[in-house]
């Protein structure tokens, strides 16, 4: 069984709604990310999904691609990026690391090193923004060869047949964007959300979890309530954002916020 | 080409986020049923001859010939069409097709402002609200074209992001339909982004290819031996290339801007010195680093000054029917001001490197041959950048 499956398993078994932070690697120093990542877990982080910062996140909000640009300030790739998670792995061998990005850094390291290269490193999941199950016909199945779960988006606008074809690529779970628009964007229609993952069950025995538009225990809890895990990634950005030199504060903010959303998902 | 997914042999394709793939389906689906109606074609033929005032003439440029003293050179004149260059062609088209498809809001990207007008020059003839996203950076290059923006009531939104020129503008385009996609329709002033823009902006502005085939037979009694256009994201390229694609004795020439040089690193020549990735849609040539980022890219020109192109000129580009040559800012210069001097047109910062390069080629060529070159539009906009370079105050 994969470590996503064995995650949302066991977390079912409890009763418990995953709570997915996401962080972009390399932001604002590669050093932090590794001891970030640690301390996510420590605040009840589920799985965690790092960011591969792009030069053009076209389908990020002005806070994520501002951690992709202080990433990229220290030419953070790819390559970096696995040896922080075959870092993170040293000491870590359960909880699901996704990567989150956009295509071209993997097309450019070619897409069977990728995948090799992703699973001996100990990464669990890849969602790639830009590419739709459509242009997926040569990485997907590499992915499913190397025991990566290719973790695909549904969107507002999904019409059903495309959630049909999602759930036949997917594996590990279904990330549902909870809003039209870019991450980081602002209200949230809980009963909308409802209402469409409940049309998602139709189609999908896969987890489902809930992105974009998710920034405190309230609406964390008012999401978990109805899927199966809850993103946050804007909102722990910001923490980053507010004081970008000091690393010490920006773990025990982010982990406070997280720790925060925990309780409110478990009470 | 391209194939039902768009895709120009390994280019092209539809590489976006989810949220953008109903609304690309939904385009694709209208743009195929109006394409072959004829009232839309009535539509659209009109507005292109009362409106931009097509044909735009094929110009045998004589003095210029006899200097360089080779082949006969011919000027497609786009410069000549309403609003000063080809992108309103393709403006109209796309403008049209909003309407039909029900849309209110017009959005797009602009570099030198020429689509930016273009299209805030369509939405107010169609009653149409419209927002131009265009890098900072170009704001402060291109001020008049950012006025007539605002003059014609458009909201221009200058992009603070990443690079601050086109690219950047193209991104936050696609974060505004991402968001706004009810009632939003995205004008891509290029034959770039997914399926089915590339193939759809190529259509609208294969006109320029299809006149001057007819014209350089009137004129020349038979086809020219080559084509010359500058290529950014390529559209004026496209529109002159296509209908001569099956022409196998006429030669097809693309030129990028090699900046100041390609062995220097500061270009814009994806063809010339990138490699192929996935940027804005589509798998094309790129300029970009060995981790997959994109560069940032180099020219005078603000219209060239793009890292990537259409994907149906990196197909062309390695099936080897047209060749991609690129001519640095000083080429262009002069390029500028030999066209201005010994014709009396003053073209384009980007049209110049089309000038360039057809300088270099003519006078290798013999003098019974002929050269069609795109004069994708003119040159006002650029003169204040003209004087800048050249140390004049205005």
């Amino acid at each position: 069984m994969s470590r996503i499956a064995a995650c949302f398993q066991a977390l079912q078994a409890q009763g418990k709604t995953a709570l997915i932070p996401y962080v972009t690697a390399g932001d604002p120093h590669p050093s932090i990310t590794v001891p970030l990542m640690h301390q996510m877990v420590e605040a009840g982080a589920s799985i965690i999904e790092l960011g591969v910062p792009f030069s053009d996140p076209m389908a990020d909000g002005p806070t994520i691609q501002l951690a992709h640009e202080r990433s990229l300030v220290h030419n953070t790739s790819l390559t970096d990026i696995l040896a922080m998670v075959k870092e993170f792995r040293q000491t870590n061998q359960t909880t699901p690391v996704v990567l989150m990005g956009y295509l071209n850094p993997i097309e450019m390291m070619g897409y069977e090193a990728f995948a090799k290269a992703a699973q001996a490193a100990g990464v669990d999941g890849v969602l790639t923004v830009d590419l739709p199950p459509e242009e997926g016909k040569e990485v997907l199945p590499l992915f499913k060869t190397h025991g990566l779960d290719p973790i695909f988006l549904v969107a507002p606008t999904t019409p059903a047949h495309r959630m049909q074809a999602i759930a036949e690529a997917a594996s590990g779970f279904i990330y549902y964007v909870s809003l039209k628009g870019v991450t980081g964007a602002n209200t949230l229609d809980t009963a909308e959300v409802a209402a469409r993952l409940k049309q998602m069950r139709e189609y999908t025995q896969l987890p489902l979890g809930v992105g974009f538009g998710i920034k405190d225990a309230a609406t964390a809890k008012a999401v978990g309530q109805v899927a199966d895990a809850v993103v946050v990634g804007s909102a722990l950005i910001k923490q980053v954002e507010a004081t970008p030199d000091d690393h010490t504060a920006i773990i025990k903010n982010i982990s406070g916020l997280l720790a925060s959303m925990r309780s409110a998902l478990d009470a | 080409m391209p194939d039902a997914a768009g895709h120009f042999g390994a280019y092209g394709g539809r590489f976006i986020a989810e949220t953008l793939m109903e609304p690309i389906y939904q385009l694709e689906q209208a743009y195929n049923s109006l394409k072959n109606d004829p009232k839309f074609q009535a539509e659209f033929d009109y507005d292109l001859k009362h409106y931009v005032g097509r044909p735009s003439p094929l110009y045998f440029a004589e003095r210029l010939t006899r200097e360089l003293g080779g082949a006969k050179i011919f000027l497609k004149r786009e410069d000549l069409n309403h609003t000063g260059a080809h992108k309103i062609n393709n403006t109209i088209g796309q403008a049209i097709l909003a309407k039909h498809m029900g849309k209110t809001r017009i959005i797009a990207e602009t570099g030198a402002g020429q689509h930016g007008v273009a299209s805030a020059t369509i939405a107010a003839r169609l009653g149409l609200e419209c927002v131009v996203y265009m890098g900072a950076e170009d704001v402060k290059r291109q001020a008049p074209n950012v006025f007539r923006m605002k003059l014609l009531g458009a909201t221009v939104v200058p992009v603070h992001s990443g690079s601050k020129t086109l690219k950047d503008a193209l991104n936050e385009a696609m974060r505004d339909w991402v968001t706004n996609v009810d009632n939003t329709f995205y004008i891509i002033g290029t034959v770039a982004g997914p399926h089915p823009y590339p193939a759809m902006v190529r259509d609208f502005q294969s006109v320029i290819g299809r006149e001057a085939r007819q014209q350089i037979l009137e004129q020349d009694g038979r086809l020219p031996d080559a084509l010359v256009a500058c290529v950014g994201g390529g559209s004026n390229a496209i529109g002159l290339f296509h209908p001569f694609l099956a022409d196998e004795s006429v030669a097809i020439y693309g030129v990028e801007a090699a900046g100041s040089g390609i062995s220097t690193g500061k270009h814009a020549a994806p063809l010339t010195a990138g490699k192929s990735g996935v940027l804005h849609g589509n798998r094309t040539y790129l300029m970009e680093d060995d981790n997959g980022q994109i560069i940032e890219t180099h020219s005078i020109s603000a219209g060239l000054d793009y890292p990537g192109v259409g994907p149906e000129h990196s197909w062309l580009k390695d099936l080897g029917r047209a060749q991609y040559v690129a001519v640095t800012d000083a080429q262009a210069m002069e390029g500028f001001h030999t066209l201005t001097r010994k014709e009396g047109i003053i073209p384009a910062l980007e049209s110049s490197h089309a000038m360039a390069y057809v300088m270099e080629l003519a006078p290798k060529m013999p003098k019974d041959q002929s050269i069609i070159m795109c004069l994708s539009g003119r040159g006002d906009k650029d003169i204040n950048t003209i004087a800048r370079l050249e140390g004049i105050t205005l």
